[in-house]
């Protein structure tokens, strides 16, 4: 029984300290589920849209407060596509590769993207604004091709809007500052 | 009959109605916008909020703001409408800030439509009345246009002429039955809302002299009740995009407000379940889906009513229903649309197929990549409690039933059923061997029924418009509507749904314009990384599961992708194989194995090292892959290698023995140079180049820097001067 090994408050509440109060607090309401192994995944969506991804300290707070495998969380957090392991930039760029935005040229947005970002697939540009990612089909195939930064979808992009858009953020962020 | 299920849903639908009649909509001008992930990508947001802004700066309270979801023509989103109480409904395409204030100052406040604005217009003239005869396949006096030609030829002799009443021919209303087959036509008067069924010339005339001359309605000959696709049709029937279409599954896109069950209420909704739960006989509804012939649409197209009665069969009583709302072919959008735009209708499917398969709790399993369609079925539910129509005792009639949301984490395979459960389960998305199969032992081990989104969607037509009239809409073995998301070089992108056995010609031709810029259509890939590639030459094949199947590709969940000459069939073979191999699960060898293999003889081909052996073995392993594959991702991962290879034999040879790529697609096998002759030093190209690769003052020719060229073809499609060559 895990309740009762003699560091559990100790570990409790670093868990607790990890993953905040909201999301403690879910957890707490999964455990009313009669299977609340079942809610891994959701859970795994609430960290990564309060922390932007799923750190090692968060994966292990989960494990322990759902009661579930460290193994098992970790596996899960890696299977699925959606989930981040690493920190994220302060935007995340989608390009979307499905079928439609293929076809549609969306490999020369993807390469306009690198080049002008100096980052590839995966990465997070050295200043921590952006991220690249590539996305399977966002839904929005009559439009393509799509290039999604955050929750904004461009629709028909064409290599030659990829810098203006890209200068909208930045734009966004010495205004901020 | 149970009295109280009655009773307890007019309650509800009395009280939905008084919130209706509380915005008095008829009474006023309304002015309506799409708001779904498309229509909001192409803009719909600052519409919205342009028009808010001139409706208060006007301090008019006659006007409205009305919210729908998409029509699902998205290549001219965003669309607004203007409806003015007695006039035709206007639509306008690809609105914008600028275009707002017109169409406000001009058509809502000036009443002076602006027609070069108009959806899939220009338009000359708004014709006072419209009449829209239906020529699909049960009316019509012998030949299915006679009566609307009749009506055309009358409407011109008696001097009345097209600006005054247009005629227009539309698909079924909905409206027909099956004793009159051929011997009735049913016309609609835009914008009356008056629906006739005529039998004969002498009944064209008295709707000519009654209603169109002398403003009064026939009653002798109108349909009575609300019909199938009606209400669509009232707003778009001018539309070409759409009145070759049938609206049965997306009756109420771009109708209806999908935030609001009252407006669902308004349009016959829950009438279904409320007739279902007064009968009080799940097997009733196990017989009518049966008997309509539904098909799953997930793909499989295995009998939904054969399904549901396995599920009512397990002996186990505790059961589950789940709604597959994963939608992972990269291409497809209709399950999207459908969330978005009316998400109440397949709830009320679920809860109907809930009961019919003895289920107390659901799950809808949606795609996290889609926030808005999660958003509008948690709305849904949350309404859905709160009128009593989830949870204990729905309707009075006895029965609990409560849903949950499940969001997957974007995994392609957990769109198969035992992945998926498996993922609810808070598993990783690993397939299982099948049998059992999940009606027997499904999530948490116990027998589970799931249907794809659109399955749930046609269950409310089934039952309120009759399984008859549903299996007649199709073909023999399938009956009903498929929704086609139509994308890549077609003209006309969006979603197009037609009766199964619809040819593609139909489809892609006629109602999806052919291919952009007068390109020949070179192959229809349907059923993404799990399909194939239909050629061109056999366009006229019509659609359905067995006919798609036949041609080496299969219906999939409906995403239908149109290629031209330009596509690379190795290519796109080679697309899809990265997509699988990227997607396997790798449980089993055939597929994590085979597919990265297959990937590597794709990328030698496509790089121009191919040989005839690795077509061979090419070949021999997609076979093999198909074979021994666990689960249906493995299985149908070889089908689009082993459709080009049939169908595009050449394309590969040229790849292999000439090292040539005819589509020039294929970077490795391509070459771009710009001939100085040629150039007039625009600095197009080199404004385009992604990998800024292009050197050249104004209006000195250019040059191409071949070492740094990633060979993207963007300076070939921007130069104007033909001074690119691709060699
Ligand atoms: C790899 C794979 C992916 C699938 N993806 C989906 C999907 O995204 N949506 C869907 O409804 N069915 C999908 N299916 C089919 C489902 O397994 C299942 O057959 C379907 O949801 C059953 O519903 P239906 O009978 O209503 O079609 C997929 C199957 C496989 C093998
Ligand atoms: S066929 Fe592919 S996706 Fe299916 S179980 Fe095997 S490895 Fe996994
Ligand atoms: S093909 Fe693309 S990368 Fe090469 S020069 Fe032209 S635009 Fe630049
Ligand atoms: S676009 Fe054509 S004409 Fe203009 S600089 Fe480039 S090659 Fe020359
Ligand atoms: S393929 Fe890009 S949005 Fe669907
Ligand atoms: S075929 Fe005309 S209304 Fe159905």
């Amino acid at each position: 029984m895990t309740a009762s090994t003699d560091n559990w408050e100790e570990v409790q509440a670093t868990s607790r300290e990890a993953l905040g109060p909201a999301i403690v607090e879910y957890i707490d309401e999964c455990h009313q589920d009669p299977a609340p192994a079942g809610k891994l995944i959701a859970v795994l969506h609430r960290v990564q849209a309060e922390y932007g991804y799923l750190g090692a300290a968060h994966l292990d707070a989960v494990a322990q407060l759902l009661r579930v495998p460290a193994a098992k969380v970790a596996g899960v957090a890696s299977f699925y596509h959606f989930f981040r392991l690493e920190p994220r930039g302060k935007h995340v760029i989608n390009v979307c590769m499905g079928t439609a935005c293929y076809v549609k040229g969306a490999d020369q947005i993807a390469a306009r993207l690198i080049s002008e970002l100096g980052i590839t697939f995966g990465e997070t540009s050295s200043d921590g604004m952006f991220s690249l990612e590539a996305a399977r089909c966002l839904g929005t195939c009559g439009l393509a091709p799509i290039v999604m930064v955050d929750d904004d979808v461009h629709a028909q992009v064409t290599p030659d809007q990829v810098p203006i858009i890209l200068d909208k953020y930045l734009r966004q962020a010495t205004a901020e500052t | 009959m149970n009295a109280d299920v009655a009773k307890q849903f007019e309650v509800l639908q009395a009280r939905a109605e008084k919130v209706r009649a509380e915005q008095d909509r008829d009474h006023k001008i309304v002015i309506q916008v799409g708001s779904a992930t498309c229509e909001n990508a192409a803009g719909a947001r600052d519409v919205l909020d342009e028009f808010r802004k001139h409706l208060a700066a006007s301090g008019r309270d006659d006007i409205v703001l009305h919210q729908t979801g998409c029509t699902g023509r998205c290549s001219r989103e965003p669309i607004v409408g203007v409806f003015v109480p007695g006039r035709m409904p206007i639509k306008y395409q690809q609105v914008d800030r600028a275009a707002v204030h017109e169409i406000f100052t001009s058509h809502v406040l000036g009443g002076r439509p602006l027609l070069d604005r108009v959806l899939d217009g220009p338009v000359e003239k708004v014709s006072r009345h419209e009449i829209l005869y239906c020529a699909s396949q049960r009316c019509g006096w012998d030949e299915r246009t006679a009566c609307g030609v009749a009506m055309e030829k009358k409407l011109r002799e008696r001097g009345i002429s097209p600006d005054e009443v247009s005629v227009s021919r539309t698909t079924c209303f909905g409206a027909c039955g099956t004793k009159e087959v051929g011997k009735v036509s049913h016309l609609l008067v835009r914008p009356d809302k008056v629906l006739y069924r005529v039998a004969d010339e002498a009944d064209l005339d008295e709707i000519i002299q009654r209603h169109v001359i002398e403003g009064k309605v026939v009653d002798r000959l109108k349909v009575p009740g609300k019909t199938v696709g009606r209400k669509f049709f009232e707003i778009y029937g001018d539309v070409a995009f759409f009145n070759r279409q049938s609206r049965v599954v997306l009756r109420h896109n771009g109708v209806i407000d999908p935030t609001s069950i009252e407006e669902y209420f308004h349009y016959r909704g829950f009438q279904a379940l409320a007739t279902v739960l007064g009968r009080g006989d799940p097997q009733w509804v196990i017989s009518e889906v049966t008997a309509a012939k539904l098909r799953g649409r997930g793909g499989g197209g295995y009998p939904t009513g054969r399904k549901w009665a396995m599920g009512a069969a397990a002996k186990d009583k505790t059961r589950y229903l789940i709604c597959n709302a994963d939608e992972g072919d990269p291409g497809a959008f209709m399950d999207r649309s459908m969330l978005e735009s009316d998400p109440l209708n397949v709830l009320e499917g679920m809860i109907i197929g809930a009961y019919a398969i003895g289920a107390h709790q659901g799950y809808v399993y949606v795609r996290a990549e889609y926030p808005l369609a999660i958003e509008r079925i948690d709305n849904a539910i949350r309404l859905c409690r709160e009128y009593g129509l989830l949870g204990k005792n729905i309707l009075g009639s006895g029965f609990d039933f409560d849903l949950e949301i499940r969001l997957g984490a974007g995994a392609f395979v957990c769109g198969e059923e035992t992945s998926l459960i498996h993922s609810i389960e808070g598993e990783r998305g690993q397939p299982a061997i099948r049998p059992p199969y999940p009606t027997e032992r499904g999530l948490w081990g116990k027998p589970t029924v799931i249907n794809n989104v659109e399955s749930f969607a046609n269950v409310t037509a089934i039952v309120n418009y009759g399984a008859e009239w549903f299996a007649r809409l199709g073909t023999e073995e399938s009956g009903g509507t498929k929704v086609f998301a139509l994308a890549g070089r077609v003209r006309h992108t969006g979603l197009v749904e037609v009766p199964m056995g619809t040819t593609l010609a139909e489809v892609v031709s006629e109602i999806g314009g052919g291919a952009v810029g007068g390109k020949g259509i070179k192959a229809v890939q349907t059923g993404g990384p799990a399909g194939g590639c239909i050629p061109a030459a056999w366009l006229e094949t019509p659609v359905d599961f067995d006919t798609l199947a036949k041609a080496g590709s299969i219906m999939g969940s409906g995403g239908m992708i149109v290629l031209d000459e330009t596509d690379c069939m190795v290519d796109i073979a080679q697309y899809f194989m990265a997509f699988s191999q990227d997607e396997s699960c790798g449980k089993c060898t055939p597929c994590r194995e085979g597919t990265k293999r297959m990937l590597e003889i794709l990328n030698r081909v496509t790089g121009g090292r191919g040989t005839m052996e690795d077509l061979d073995r090419l070949r021999r392993l997609a076979l093999l892959v198909k074979k021994s594959s666990l689960c249906g991702l493995g299985r149908a991962a070889p089908n689009p290698v082993l459709s080009t290879l049939e169908h595009y034999r050449d394309e590969y040879l040229a790849h292999v023995v000439d090292r040539r790529c005819p589509s020039k697609k294929c970077k490795a096998l391509v070459h771009y140079e710009i001939n100085a002759e040629k150039c007039i030093g625009c600095t197009a190209c080199a404004r385009n180049c992604p990998v800024e690769c292009i050197s050249g003052t104004r209006k000195s020719p250019h040059v191409i820097d071949q070492a740094r060229c990633i060979k993207c073809g963007r300076c070939f499609e921007v130069c104007r001067f033909d001074a690119v060559t691709r060699t």
